[in-house]
Parts: structure tokens; sequence; C-alpha cells
């Protein structure tokens, strides 16, 4: 399967299944979408007619054919796709445990309306993870990872600073065990930013490999939602404390992560804005709500949203040419030195190697699955108990979609969020179509960005 | 070839040998929470 699209001045012809990228000519362009359906002389014949004004000869595009059909046979171009039982077997085949989100604060300290989370309490009591739970969370990841040498912690919530203590015993607890067990922890943080203080940012800058600062954008988008108790928004308060630990973290990754609903689908602002600032690793997500939310997405929004990460493409090579290049973070594609083929057809691994730790010590798939008690896995005492919830996340994979199969994103996307699908359809193994949407476009736009610098090399 | 230009990329079909230690990050421990990226996550296979 191959995709073809024209953005910004390029023509860009995907090979989906050798993840081969072509920037082509209009000739090339229309060739390539000629080629399966159509004979040769079909082909010239039709084209010498369309381009017969530019001088392109019958035997330019005869030329043109052959060099389609070199790349055909090296692999590049109309690739089959394969993979499909390489999945099913990965996954089956692949017991091991890698990543937890530990869950150390069900409760914040911001009241922030259109959290996915409840405002941290995921529609339970607010509780605190001891550091009893969480050190057998870290024994229970070791026990389970198998073979893998790195294993990742992300300290969320909530608010995760609202247990900064035992964040920083857990810290501890883990690079104390990491050699012996021939580890290596790699630790994220996830924080509102009210909480930082210049301990924080020293502990931080020394043991988490990410820290994610959630910060909306402008100022008044970002106050909409992002208030505390008394109804005050946090952006004043927080700004200088995501500065000071950006300025302090010296080249180690850090994200500013916004999120963009209903009221602010002009988003590119708000990356703009944070790029303005200073901040340079950013990262801006759909907001996850119900359908029926104020805040909500709609389908009147989604022409405007997929016109913004064109905006936001075009914006980033502009300034990259100046010098003031940011990243962002859905446009980071690594095409030389990308996923191999069982990442990109597994996913993110949630329910099987990828789970959510509660405060409580109980397993679930992922952190957007907490509190909804039928997906609940098991604990870290006794392990995964609800082995039939966990086959279904391990069947979860690029193919397990009817829609997927059609789909020239899903080596990119290896079938989507389990949470979306979940809660845009009732069933893991549904797809979010609007998310589909949104993420096809991220992707034209970043291999769009890669291309470009190609061509400015 | 006159009319096309190939980016170099890895051959993601040559990774069905040489893939799979599973030491990359997990993706959604990135930044986004919420939706399923895999193609922006670095190799980390130091034998591949």
């Amino acid at each position: 399967m191959i995709h073809q699209y024209k953005l910004n001045g390029y023509n860009i012809v995907l090979d989906v299944a050798s993840g081969s990228v072509h920037v082509v000519d209009e000739v090339a362009y229309d060739v390539i979408s000629m080629y399966k359906d159509h004979s040769e002389e079909d082909i010239i014949s039709t084209l010498s007619t369309t381009y017969a004004s530019d001088g392109v000869t019958k035997e330019d595009i005869a030329e043109c054919i052959a060099d389609v059909r070199a790349l055909e046979s090296d692999g590049k171009l109309f690739t089959r796709d394969i993979y499909e039982g390489l999945a099913r077997n990965y996954k089956n085949n692949s017991k091991v445990v890698k990543a937890l989100c530990l869950h150390v604060a069900h409760t914040c300290n911001l009241n922030c309306s259109y959290c996915f989370a409840s405002q941290g309490k995921y529609q339970g009591d607010r509780a605190l993870m001891t550091y009893e739970v969480g050190k057998r969370a870290f024994d229970y990841l070791i026990e389970n990872s198998g073979t893998r040498t790195n294993l990742e912690v992300d300290f969320f919530g909530g608010e995760p600073l609202m247990n900064w203590e035992v964040v920083k015993r857990l810290v501890q607890y883990a690079r104390s065990i990491e050699k012996e067990h021939g580890k290596n922890f790699r630790f994220t943080l996830t924080t509102n930013g009210l909480g930082i203080t210049d301990e924080v940012i020293d502990f931080c800058n020394r043991e988490m490999s990410n820290v994610v600062l959630s910060l909306d954008g402008r100022r008044e988008v970002h106050d909409r939602f992002r208030v505390d108790y008394k109804g005050e928004g946090s952006y004043e308060r927080i700004l200088p404390k995501f500065k000071q630990l950006v300025e302090a973290r010296e080249g180690k990754n850090y994200y500013m992560r916004g999120t963009f609903t209903h009221f602010n689908t002009d988003f590119t602002k708000d990356i703009l804005h944070m790029a303005d600032l200073g901040f340079k690793e950013l990262s801006m997500e759909p907001v996850v709500c119900p359908q029926g939310d104020p805040y909500a997405l709609t389908e009147e929004d989604l022409p405007i949203l997929l016109e913004q990460y064109e905006i936001l493409a075009r914006e980033m090579i502009e300034r990259n040419k100046r010098g003031e290049g940011f990243t962002f973070y859905h446009y980071m594609l690594d095409l030389k030195n990308g996923p191999c083929i069982y990442k990109r057809i597994t996913g993110c691994g949630s329910g099987t190697e990828y789970m959510a730790v509660t405060p409580w010590g109980d397993l679930y798939p992922c952190h957007q699955f907490v509190g909804d008690e039928k997906y609940k896995l098991g604990d870290i005492w006794t392990g995964v108990t609800n082995t039939s919830v966990q086959d279904e996340f391990r069947s979860c994979n690029a193919y397990c979609r009817e829609e997927c199969k059609d789909c020239w994103a899903r080596l990119y996307c290896s079938g989507g969020c389990a949470a979306n699908a979940y809660h845009a359809s009732g069933s893991i193994n549904g797809v979010y179509s609007y998310g589909c949407e949104l993420f096809k476009k991220r992707i034209e736009c970043a291999v769009m960005i890669q291309v470009a610098e190609d061509d400015n090399v | 070839m006159n009319r096309i230009k190939t980016i170099s990329t890895r051959d993601v079909n040559k990774s069905v040998k040489t893939g799979g230690c599973g030491e990359c990050q997990t993706s959604c421990q990135s930044a986004c929470k919420t939706s399923c990226g895999v193609a922006n996550q670095k190799c980390e296979n130091v034998n591949k």
C-alpha cells in the first residue's frame, strides 16, 4: 500500500510497509497513482496528453515508469504488508512488563474542569500512595521485566508533587536496586507546576529523564480550565517555575504539554506562545472528554484543527530556518533511526508491558482506565489475575480493527489508543475516527517537515 | 531518477530480522498520554 499527498508544495509518496518516503514531481505523482491499475500504454498515452504543454515526452513517461518499477523491485514502493502474523505472535510471546504509570497522588491542587481524571480522583476517593505500595510496585516491575534493561516509571497523578517525599524515596529505592538487577530506570514526572521548588528542580534535573509540564498556552486559554479551588487561574504562578526548571535542565528532556479544546481550536497560537516564551520542546493534545461536554471537540472543529496542524508545520519550518526552531512531539519523526516493525505493529503496550498502578496498588491497563472497575487487571502483590481483560489488550495491534486494514497510517499509530477507542466506541477494539483524522494529518505534516529539511541540506 | 527523490529511511521490512528487542520507550510515557503514536519513538536496539 502507498499513500500519496500534496502539502506545502511537496508531492509525497509513502510506501507503507517499507517505511520509504519519496518526493516526486507531478508526472511521477500521476504515474505512481496509475501504476497499479493501468497498463504502461495507458499511462503513457494519458500522461503524454496531460503534460504535452510542459514538454514531457512519451519517452520521459516510460522512463519514469521504469523508475517506479525499479523502486518496486527494490522493496521501496508497493511493498506488501506481511506483518499481521508477527504482531500476534510477538504480543503472545512477550510476557514482560517494562513500564509503569505510578499514580502516586489521586488528588490535585488544581481543579481543572476538563480533567479526564476528575481533579485527580479518577471517580474515586482522594488518596496518596504510601512508600510501601510504591516500593512493591518497583519490585513487581523488576520481577516481571525479564531481560529488558530499560524500565520506565512515570510519576503521575493527580498531582505527583503532592506526594513528593514518597516520589523521592522511591527514586532512591529504585536507584539502590537497579544495578544488581541489571536494570536502567528512566523516570518521568508529570506536573501542573504549582509545587515546584528549588529542591524539586534540583532533584528532577538529576533523576528524571523527562519532565512533563502542563501548560495550555496563552494565559487566557490556560486560565480557562487550569484553575485552583478558588477558581483562580494558575498561569501567573506556574510560568516562572517552569522557566526556572527548564533553564536548569541543561539539555535533559522535558515537554511543555498543553491540551486544546473546542474553545481554542486555534491551538497553534498556544504552541507558538510557548515557543515565544522560550520553551523548545512542546506538545499539545486534543482534550479527552465525553462528547456532550461544552469543551468537547466537534465535527465542525475538525477541518479547523486539520488546517492548524498545517499552519504549525509551515511555521516550524520557517522558524527553524531562522534558527528559532522548536520541536513538537507529534512531528518528531526519526526516519533513519525510527521504530522497528515490532514497535510499529504492537502499539503502546497498554495492559501488557505497560500498566498503571493506583495509590492502593491495583493494576489497570493504563492511566485512562483507572477507576473503571471492569478494567482492573489485578494488583502488584498477586499480579494480573483478570487475564481475560489482559488478553483483550494483548490482541490489540495494528491489524485487529477492520478499519485499519485499508488505512495507510496503521504502521505509524499501530491501531491507535485503546482508551480513545473505548471512549468513542465502547470497545478497545473499536475506532476513534475523529482521532484518526487528526493523527493522519499530523503524520502527513511530520513527514513533510522531514522532506523540507532534507530539501534544505 | 529525475522525477523521484527517495528520502533516506530505515527499512522497516528488514527490521523483521533485527528488531523486537523492546528496549525503546513506551510511547505513552513521553508526552501525549492520550494517543498512540509509535512512529516518533527512537530505536534503542544496541545490537541492530
